[in-house]
């Protein structure tokens, strides 16, 4: 661990793969910078791979003061064990306050990893990351500035708010998908830190045999918002109204069997019985009638919006908020008040 | 030759029935109305674990540190097949984070003889999936997480296949090993007819203790544990008496354990309103449609 230090930076693992960065690293960002924002400090990427510096200026773009940027050959495709070790060595070195990671694959493997060796705090799969005080109930003492890592707990019935008073950095993974991504502005200014490495072979104990990667298809079940589509959007082309109000949600956009069987979108973004079984936190159904093997995909939601101009649709039996109206009048009203209020 | 596996096993509330009843005024969750089950990844942790001593032979321990009652995990793994359970129990354990339970179980593995540990992927109490990690880099031992199938194993090598989200990847990896095991590895086996009936009596000490104390309310401390004694004794020549762990057992530095040991702490606790359908119905106009979404947006349902 390192000592509590009010001006560490604000630090994102910036994840790459091949090197193409991850996406929940990129979406972090924004939050990130609002965090060193408030806190007054600068905001800093990790980048670790071999010939990724072109990665280091996207991430300027995107919101990073400062890119440290590890590179060596044996850097090349991620393993816990080494990624681990240059990540221990880059916080002991600069002491940020707090250091966070997408909670992907990569992730939830590495940042435990790196948290046990510097024995700190780390919290898993936050939903949402803020700046707050805390008064210790037994002595109260006044901690401020922490960083609140909020996250679902108990199968989704709670939400805790954890946080790491003094044993720093403050670490937290964050889920993906649940903040948006940034807008990347061509015109930031920020410094590339080049760190040496040094790793030997023996930091990396695993053989990568074969790996198989699939087409990226869209990752419902990871999804904390989703938009879906049915047959009532009557078209292709109307079926974008579903596109655009899931991508100002930062949500997943889904449809129907229906909605599949007749083209509006492809059968990976299929949610029911024959499809994808979702459970996120805002299921958002338009021009959905409803039928049974739909709702055995998406009832178990948390909040279940429904919009439909049949007043006796199934799928308002299972709705929290039933909004009876032309999805193409209300559709376009939600995208306004989502993009007003964020 | 045989393996030696140690499989890390946790007793859970079943989070999957959670209704409103369970619920305590403050948000927080009533454990005890809950069922407990035996964690569903602890059970594909423990089937290849079983598989392994199946096709290789070996020895296989569970560990779960918990309260008392989780002695009723380590009978069902008596009765699906392992050599050895072990109850880790000690008020000194409680409000560990998953920092100050890595290192309290890396303890408890350090006494054992192991090739491989092996864990679930995550608890459904939690879902962190931080422990199987931070064990391993307490043990010093390279993890492999996210196993959805054992390759191979050959001589002091192993082959995994991981799931990596959008694919897979095969690794090898030396032993001693950590793996988390993912609910897609395997089918659990169903406990075995013959083993429930050798070891349905099994015991931890401690619940033999409380059986006693609660049969004899008037007894004073020394004999119950006279009582004990005798019982523990009994149990021993059947070979069902548990092992039990406490902190002083596994040699443990308390200042890594429990409350001191956990650098998280909870500022607060919030409950989920519960899907309990109840509805609204909103015009279709711009003003209520915006007030939804403000709603939902003050929910933290739209980040």
């Amino acid at each position: 661990m390192i000592e509590v230090n009010r001006k560490g930076e604000v630090w994102v693992f910036a994840e790459q793969h091949d090197g193409r960065l991850e996406d929940t690293p990129v979406e972090l960002m924004s939050k990130a910078r609002h965090l060193a924002d408030t806190l007054g400090v600068k905001l800093a990427a990790v980048v670790l791979g071999d010939g990724v510096k072109d990665l280091a200026t996207k991430l300027i773009q995107y919101g990073a003061d400062k890119v440290y940027l590890a590179e060596h050959p044996l850097l090349r495709a991620y393993q816990t064990n080494s990624y681990a070790k240059v990540i221990f060595d880059l916080i002991h070195k600069h002491t940020p306050q707090i250091v966070l990671y997408g909670a992907t694959i990569a992730g939830r493997d590495l940042a435990p990893r790196i948290a046990s060796a510097t024995r700190a705090g780390l919290t898993a799969d936050c939903t949402d990351l803020q700046i707050g005080d805390h008064t210790t109930a037994r002595d109260k003492k006044v901690h401020k500035n922490l960083l609140f890592q909020i996250r679902p707990a108990f199968g989704g019935n709670i939400i805790a708010t954890i946080i790491n008073p003094d044993r720093w950095p403050q670490m937290a993974t964050v889920r993906e998908g649940v903040m948006p991504m940034p807008e990347p502005d061509g015109k930031r200014k920020g410094r590339i830190v080049e760190e040496e490495v040094t790793l030997a072979q023996h930091d990396l104990p695993l053989e990568i045999l074969e790996e198989h990667k699939r087409e990226k298809k869209v990752d419902l079940k990871a999804a904390r918002i989703i938009v879906a589509g049915g047959a009532g959007l009557g078209s292709k082309d109307n079926f974008k109204l579903v596109w655009d109000l899931a991508n100002c949600l930062g949500g997943a956009p889904a449809a129907t069997r229906a909605a599949v069987d007749l083209s509006f979108i492809d059968h990976d973004h299929q949610v029911g019985q024959t499809g994808t079984t979702v459970r996120p936190s805002l299921y958002i159904a338009v021009g959905i009638s409803g039928a049974i093997q739909h709702q055995a995909g998406m009832s178990q939601s948390q909040k279940i919006v429904a919009i439909n101009n049949d007043p006796d649709a199934p799928i308002f039996g299972v709705a929290h908020y039933k909004i009876i109206g032309d999805l193409n009048e209300v559709v376009p009203m939600m995208i306004k008040s989502v993009r007003e209020k964020s | 030759m045989g393996y030696n596996c140690v499989v890390l096993i946790k007793q859970v509330p079943d989070t999957k029935r959670i209704t409103g009843d369970v619920m305590n005024d403050d948000g927080t969750v009533k454990r005890s109305a809950l069922p407990a089950i035996f964690n569903p990844e602890d059970l594909n942790a423990l089937e290849m674990a079983l598989q392994i001593k199946d096709k290789f032979g070996g020895h296989i321990t569970v560990i779960t540190m918990g309260l008392p009652a989780a002695s009723d995990i380590l009978r069902d793994s008596l009765f699906r097949g392992v050599d050895e359970a072990i109850l880790l129990t000690d008020r000194r354990c409680a409000a560990s984070d998953t920092l100050a339970t890595s290192y309290i179980l890396s303890c408890a593995v350090k006494k054992l003889d192991y090739d491989i540990v092996l864990c679930g992927r995550q608890a459904i109490d939690g879902d962190t999936a931080q422990v199987g990690p931070q064990l391993a880099e307490k043990l010093g031992i390279t993890q492999i997480t996210y196993v959805e199938e054992l390759t191979e194993l050959n001589g002091k090598t192993i082959t995994a296949r991981r799931n990596i989200g959008n694919g897979f990847q095969q690794v090898k990896a030396p032993l001693p090993v950590l793996l988390t095991v993912t609910g897609d590895a395997n089918e659990p086996r169903v406990a075995a007819a013959k083993k429930m009936m050798k070891y349905k009596n099994a015991l931890t000490p401690i619940e033999i203790q409380q059986k006693i104390t609660a049969e004899n309310p008037d007894a004073v401390q020394s004999e119950i544990k006279e009582l004990a004694e005798h019982k523990y004794g009994k149990l021993v020549e059947k070979g069902l008496l548990i092992k039990q762990w406490d902190l002083d057992a596994i040699e443990a530095d308390l200042s890594w354990c429990g409350m001191s040991g956990s650098p998280t702490k909870v500022h607060r606790i919030q409950s989920v309103v519960l899907a309990a359908k109840e509805s609204k119905e909103i015009e279709p106009d711009e003003k209520a449609v915006s007030d939804m979404i403000h709603e939902l947006i003050a929910d933290k349902i739209i980040a």
